[in-house]
């Protein structure tokens, strides 16, 4: 799995931080996404996905790149 | 179905009990999630009812939430004005990039970690409400001692609100989000809170102060008319909504003990049993609207440029396409998606508070008072049934 951010449409609303800490957090100076891992480790996978799915501002992409966690 | 062309409707209203929407929603999103429907000022537009198409809505920028273009679903002493321009720093009001703006200065004061630093006050506020409401003894009205001064407390401790200005804030923010309010009532309310925003924006230019308001006056990036309508803003965002979420979320657990069993048996419980409550409760029965800027085609119906749009939450969150056995409170469910929050570049600024407030203050009223009950009949509580954001006018309580 591979994970990237936009952080300019980012609106801050933490939906990330909330759902997949170990993978995003927030800025402190502008609350906009930052990500913390690239490529978690398959564990978190489900959790990453739920992030996606609830960002609002459409600022994360998940790519299924076949590693084994990814199914 | 794309086959099926009904007459264009008005706005349902008519609750068949204190929890759930007009029941004419659910039947108009399994025909039509997208429906015909004739606004107060005889615009025509559409109400949109399915989850999907209400998330595919709030998420696409050819969906314009600027006032001017909208139209208020219900009759509204205010529905004239409404269509100018919002006002500098009304940001819900705007599309980018002057939302994005707006929104950018605000967004690290409302970080999940922001939030969790403020737990420990939220803690404090609650435990004094509580301690204030044992000590008058019962019964009580849960709103008034603990409902509405918590989310009130915060937010004016989170703007930096003098201690001494607090209640005249609820008294004028009550009038501003009642439907029944007269023109005159909503003028007089608007300029109270305005007069107030300018005073306290000037004393924080003069003594700068550590607070979200104080840290905006610095950022030098705010005009004070900008930095006074931002203000009112979170402020009348903070109070209703919260309040509401802890009146009527505190009795949907007093009428379905076994929810209520299963969140004190299991603590953990707790921000599952916040989330489902707001999917459940969907306390925004009005909107969010929009106002198409081009021509969409949604769930086999061409929306025309500038039709307006109505989004029902409700109705989203009770979809059985996204929740299982929707009508059913259960706060063992992953509730999370829900859209009570909204969607799209709009979404609730304050929504990891509300949790915050909600995941601290219902556990704790319930632990303080194991006995909670309710002091009347449950037919006999009042409901806001006139209200923009839904919920009890007040809940007697006893213990
Ligand atoms: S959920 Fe999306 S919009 Fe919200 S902070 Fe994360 S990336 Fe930004």
């Amino acid at each position: 799995m591979k994970v990237t951010v936009d952080a300019s449409v980012c609106i801050g609303a933490g939906m990330c931080a909330l759902t997949a800490p170990a993978v995003f957090d927030q800025d402190e100076d502008d609350g906009t996404v930052v990500l913390l891992d690239g490529t978690p480790p398959p564990g978190l996978h489900a959790a990453v996905r739920q992030a996606g799915r609830l960002c609002p501002s459409g600022a994360i992409t998940v790519l299924d790149t076949g590693d084994p966690g990814d199914r | 179905m794309a086959e099926s062309h009904p007459e264009a409707i008005t706005f349902p209203s008519g609750r068949p009990g204190p929890f759930d929407p007009p029941a004419s929603l659910g039947a108009l999103r399994e025909e039509c999630p997208v429906t015909p429907m004739v606004y107060p000022d005889g615009r025509t537009g559409w109400l949109v009812t399915g989850y999907a198409a209400v998330r595919s809505v709030l998420a696409d920028p050819r969906f314009s939430a600027r006032r001017e273009l909208l139209s208020v679903p219900v009759p509204s002493p205010l529905a004239q004005e409404m269509r100018r321009p919002a006002e500098p720093g009304m940001f819900i009001r705007m599309d980018p990039p002057d939302h994005t703006r707006y929104r950018r200065l605000l967004t690290a004061q409302f970080t999940v970690r922001r939030m969790r630093q403020l737990e420990p006050r939220v803690r404090e506020i609650t435990a004094e409400c509580l301690a204030a409401m044992e000590k008058a003894g019962p019964p009580q009205d849960l709103v008034r001692e603990f409902a509405l001064p918590i989310p009130s407390l915060v937010i004016c401790e989170l703007l930096g609100v003098p201690y001494a200005d607090r209640e005249e804030f609820q008294r004028a923010t009550a009038v501003l989000v009642n439907l029944e309010a007269t023109a005159d009532d909503l003028h007089a309310a608007i300029a109270r809170v305005g007069v107030f925003f300018t005073e306290l924006i000037a004393r924080k230019r003069a003594e700068p102060a550590d607070d979200l308001l104080g840290g905006l006056v610095e950022s030098g990036e705010l005009t004070d008319e900008e930095l006074a309508n931002i203000g009112f803003l979170l402020l009348a965002a903070g109070h209703e909504t919260t309040a509401n979420m802890l009146g009527l979320g505190t009795f949907a657990l007093l009428q379905n003990p076994e929810q209520l069993a299963a969140l004190r048996a299991d603590p953990a419980l707790a921000d599952n049993a916040v989330e489902e409550l707001l999917r459940y409760l969907s306390i925004i029965h009005i909107g969010p609207v929009r106002a198409a800027l081009a021509d969409v085609e949604l769930e086999g119906r061409l929306i025309r440029a500038g039709d307006v749009v109505t989004v029902s939450v409700p109705a989203a969150n009770r979809d059985p396409a996204r929740f299982t056995d929707p009508e059913r409170l259960d706060v063992t469910r992953d509730a999370t998606g829900h859209v009570t929050f909204g969607h799209g570049v709009h979404q609730c600024l304050g929504q990891q508070l509300a949790r915050v407030e909600m995941r601290i203050a219902l556990p704790m009223l319930f632990d303080r008072f194991p006995g909670l009950r309710l002091a009347v009949p449950a037919a006999e509580v009042p409901m806001r049934d006139t209200m923009s954001i839904y919920g009890v006018r007040a809940l007697p309580i006893s213990w």
